[in-house]
Order: C-alpha cells, then structure tokens, then sequence
C-alpha cells in the first residue's frame, strides 16, 4: 500500500489557443472503500491561475490552506497578482522545504500568464512531492490513473485547440482514463480558463 | 470492532455509536459515551486508539467551549471542523500522534441547515450527507447509499439507521450490542432510544 495511492484521485491540464483546462474526478476513498463523490482537488489561486492537488487528502487541504495563505501574502506585498510561473516556484520551494518528510501531493498547476504586449499565454506546470518542476508545452497529469491519462491524451490532444474542442478534449481523457483505475472515478470537474472568464462544467461519468 | 454511523435529514443530524468499551477479548464496558456534545448544536462520534480517543475529545470540547466563552456565540459546524482538522493534521508529523476517527454532526443556526463532515485520523475532512466508520462502516454505507434521504423527517431517518445497525448486529462477528443515539436539530441535542 503507497501513501500516495491511499485516498485516490487524479488530475489533468491540457494548453489549448489561448486557453487552459484543467480537470480532475471527485473520487475520495479509504482504499477500497469509497468515502465521497463530492472531494474538490482542484483550487482557484487567482483569476487565471488554479491549482490541482492529487494525493493524500490531508495534504490536499493542508497544502491548498498553505498555498492560500502565502499567495495572500504576495498579493498584500507585491500589490498585484501572482503570476503562473511565479506560483509554479512558490509550489516547488513550499514543497522542498518538506524534503525528507514530503507532502504527499504532485501538484498540477494551469493558467494565463501576462505577456508584455498586453495579451495572455497559456501556461500548465506540474511537480512531484519533492518539488522537481515540470514546464510541459501539451499536457500535464498527476495522480493514481496518471498512467493511463499520458496513454489517452499522447493519443487525443493536439495543439491550437479552442475552448469548446479543449473541453471535450480533456474530458474524453480523464472519463476514459479514470474508468480503467479502480482509485479514481466517481464523477468529474473541468475548468476551461480563458482570459474574459473560467468555465466549470461537472461530467457525467461512470459512478462505479 | 468501533462502529460510529451518522446521517443528515430535513433540518437534523442524527449520530450513533457503539457503547462497548472492550480491550482484546474482553468486554470492559457496556455503557460508555463515545459521542462528546461540544457546543448546544455540535455532536462529535469519536473511535480509534484508547485513551487517544477520550483526550482528543476532551481537548477539543474544551477549546470549543473556550471560543464560545471568549466570543459569546458558538462556533458553526464548517469552522469546528476546520479547527479540528487542523489540530489532527498538525499532531499528525509529530512525535506522537493522535489516532483518532471522528464524526461531527452539527445543525448550523445561521444558515439553518444540518451539517456533518467524516474525519479520519489524518486529518482527511469531507462534508458527507450520511457516514460511518469502523468495520460497521463496510455494511452500513451500501444501505445508506440506497435508503438515505436527505428530506426525510426524523422518523425516517431513525428507521434508516435501524437498518444499519441491524444489519452490523447481524453479519459482524464482534456485535456491538447497544448503541447510543443523538439528534442534533435547530432546538439542540437530545438523546433517543432506538
């Protein structure tokens, strides 16, 4: 039995055309033994940027308080926003400082970061439980269906998606994905963050 | 061999737990509390290591009573939670950790809605609309999943559990016996005889 795989759940974010998505299921257990349909693994850190947390739920919420508290900090001194790559270094250092007694979290991050013409770039990000980054270009995935969500997006995405085709996209990727873990499933959350709004649709997936 | 169950209806909580107190093979006591009341409309269901669990319960009613004392208004059941979370979560890289499973049930008189959150001894916090714990947990959850209501009236709910804990007293090889049973509401806690 892996700590990481005691609770369960897994999480996706996939690049589109100047859009980011990012999904995960909803699935919480006690190993075998499923506890809630409704667990939220995936955290809002500012308009443009969220934040997935895959792992062991405790330190799903300690981690999202934590996050939350220091991004709340930047915002009082830095009087601005946090940006995605900033948040993606905040992450990793937050995590390394816990190196030889980890979180037991592999955070997923997506969002848009500001360009100095005015305009918006999609950014996704994701690292382990000890913090080494990972700046992706396509998609990234973290969690118990990890394996089987690299398999089905290698083979679904494709660059220069739009919001909608991102949509469907990344939910055929993690309903499909998730239907051959046993540790996660039991619904499904997807954001598509654009730069006027962020849209949350819940899927209707497999409940067994 | 400790089974809590809990579940919500229409404006109430209603949590259950096992009165036996035993130690290997041996029945200590057949009559013991495990459902501490910490605020007027706050139950809290406590199993897992001995002696963890009674000082954990004790520390926490204490330091509820603590902010209602300071505040003059009690804490609402998503905070008490947060605050409970929080303090299994921080012993839980220390020297010694708590091993406690709890169950908090709680009506909510601001929003005038029941609330009850599972909580395991990491420190894993989820608002459930009914839930258990210990090996009964394995035979009440399926019954629960297709008999629960979440707009039934107290009656219902009190038959539902019934359900439950028959079921445990008819396939569990340790049978608890007697169960304690508290309802939380908007005019606070009682207890009932099932």
């Amino acid at each position: 039995m892996s700590i990481m795989e005691y609770n369960g759940g897994s999480v996706i974010a996939m690049v589109g055309k100047d859009c980011v998505a990012i999904a995960s299921d909803l699935r919480l257990g006690s190993q075998a033994l499923g506890i809630s349909s409704n667990f939220q693994r995936i955290f809002p850190v500012t308009d443009r940027v969220y934040v997935g947390l895959p792992g062991l739920a405790t330190d799903v919420t300690t981690l999202r308080e934590r996050f939350r508290y220091r991004v709340n900090m930047y915002t009082i001194k830095e009087e601005r926003e946090i940006e995605p790559e900033t948040f993606a270094h905040l992450v990793s250092s937050t995590l390394y400082q816990h190196r030889f007694g980890p979180y037991f979290v592999e955070p997923v991050m997506a969002g848009l970061s500001k360009t100095p013409s005015g305009g918006f770039k999609p950014f996704i990000a994701a690292t382990d439980l000890i913090g080494c980054l990972n700046f992706a270009k396509d998609f990234v995935v973290a969690g118990t269906a990890s394996a089987k969500l690299f398999g089905v997006a290698e083979g679904l995405w494709e660059p220069d998606l739009e919001a909608e085709d991102l949509f469907e996209t990344i939910s055929q990727t993690l309903l499909n994905a998730v239907d051959r873990d046993a540790y996660s499933g039991w619904g499904a959350i997807v954001h598509v963050i654009t730069k006027d709004k962020i849209i949350t649709r819940t899927l209707k997936g497999r409940m067994d | 061999m400790e089974t809590s169950f809990a579940l919500t209806g229409k404006g109430y909580v209603i949590v259950a737990a096992d009165t036996t107190a035993a130690r290997s093979i041996v029945k200590m006591q057949i009559d013991q509390d495990k459902i501490k009341e910490l605020s007027p409309h706050l139950l809290m269901a406590y199993s897992g290591e001995p002696g963890d669990t009674v000082q954990f319960a004790e520390y926490v009613e204490r330091n509820i009573r603590l902010y209602q004392i300071r505040n003059l208004y009690p804490l609402r059941p998503a905070a008490a939670a947060s605050w409970i979370r929080r303090s299994i979560a921080e012993s839980l890289r220390s020297r010694n950790a708590y091993s406690v499973n709890l169950l908090l049930g709680g009506y909510d008189t601001s929003s005038h809605t029941p609330n009850l959150y599972w909580i395991d001894y990491m420190g894993t916090v989820v608002e459930v609309p009914f839930a258990a714990h210990g090996y009964g947990s394995y035979f009440a959850l399926s019954l629960l999943d297709r008999y629960h209501d979440p707009e039934a009236s107290l009656e219902e709910g009190l038959a539902t559990l019934k359900r439950c804990i028959n079921e445990v007293s008819k396939r569990l090889v340790v049978n608890p016996g007697k169960y304690k049973v508290k309802v939380v509401d908007k005019d606070g806690i009682r207890e009932v005889e099932i």
